[in-house]
């Protein structure tokens, strides 16, 4: 199988926040997290664009690489999860993402950053599949249940397209062709090209 | 008697000045999605622990529930 990749199809967004809440919902997200969000690009503007951004799950993942205590992990399908009995709550990893996915609950004495959250592509974390410890951490494990991430099989209009990279790219393309336009994908080459993330993309390249 | 006594309350006393290893920990390892949840709410049409038809079905899915151009034309 190839990575489970996120994209969203910047032409169909309707910033209805049905993904937002579909996580919200799904994963019981805590109070002051939303693992996922709808911006919108030129708001009030005609012709403005809005995207559904959350983790993108890079193929190399600053977070992963900037962690001082090495929380972050990788499965075989490419999805970028961490163990929050490992993170200590330092923050580095929310400094280093380019779409600020990772998330801190704020209930902590004096303010003290929490375990870090964000999305986990509904694949849960390191405790057992489907137990009780890692939906109370991490949310439910649709991937080992046979489904899709909530966020985008809730999407009404099918903007936000999640699952294997090839199929992603498939339909994505099809939709292009058909329509003749929207060819940009939002984040694509940021999360999943083969230059290193954060570099900045060539002059007149698309991210 | 005593002696022992003391040198027990003393074993006592000093351990709690010993330090406590701060060791970085690594991430539990992860059981792979494929082998299932157990669940009652777990979608039909493959078999926990069968790498092939989950990735199958997945992809059917994806292709069901995400590619409008196919389902509609």
């Amino acid at each position: 199988m190839a990575r489970m990749k996120f994209v969203c199809d910047s032409e169909r967004c309707i910033e209805c926040n049905g993904c937002v809440t579909a996580c919200k919902n799904e994963n019981e997200v805590p109070w002051g997290v939303n693992r996922r969000r709808v911006v919108t690009l030129n708001d009030g503007v005609p012709g403005e664009k809005s995207i559904s951004v959350a983790c993108m799950h890079c193929s190399d993942a600053p977070c992963m690489a900037v962690c001082p205590v090495n929380c972050f992990y990788k499965t075989d399908e490419g999805v970028v999860l961490h163990d929050k009995d490992v993170c200590i709550g330092c923050g580095y990893c929310s400094y280093a993402c380019p779409f600020g996915a990772p998330q801190f609950p704020s209930q902590g004495t004096f303010g003290v950053r929490g375990k870090m959250d964000k999305c986990t592509f509904c694949a849960g974390g390191p405790e057992e599949n489907g137990s009780q410890a890692e939906f109370e951490k991490y949310g439910r494990n649709r991937l080992a249940e046979g489904k899709l991430p909530a966020c985008a099989e809730m999407c009404s209009t099918k903007a936000l397209l999640a699952g294997d990279g090839d199929v992603v790219a498939d339909i994505f393309r099809n939709r292009v062709v058909q329509r003749g336009k929207g060819a940009e994908v939002w984040g694509w080459g940021t999360a999943y090209g083969s230059k290193k993330a954060g570099q900045a993309p060539e002059t007149g390249a698309k991210s | 008697m005593k002696h022992i006594a003391w040198i027990a309350v003393a074993c006592v006393m000093l351990a709690a000045c010993g330090e406590k290893p701060q060791t970085a920990g690594s991430p539990k390892s992860d059981s792979a999605a494929y082998t299932g949840t157990g669940s009652v709410f777990t979608a039909p049409g493959w078999k926990a622990g069968d790498k092939t038809a989950w990735e199958l079905h997945l992809k059917a899915r994806q292709q069901n529930s995400q590619n409008d151009y196919s389902r509609m034309n």
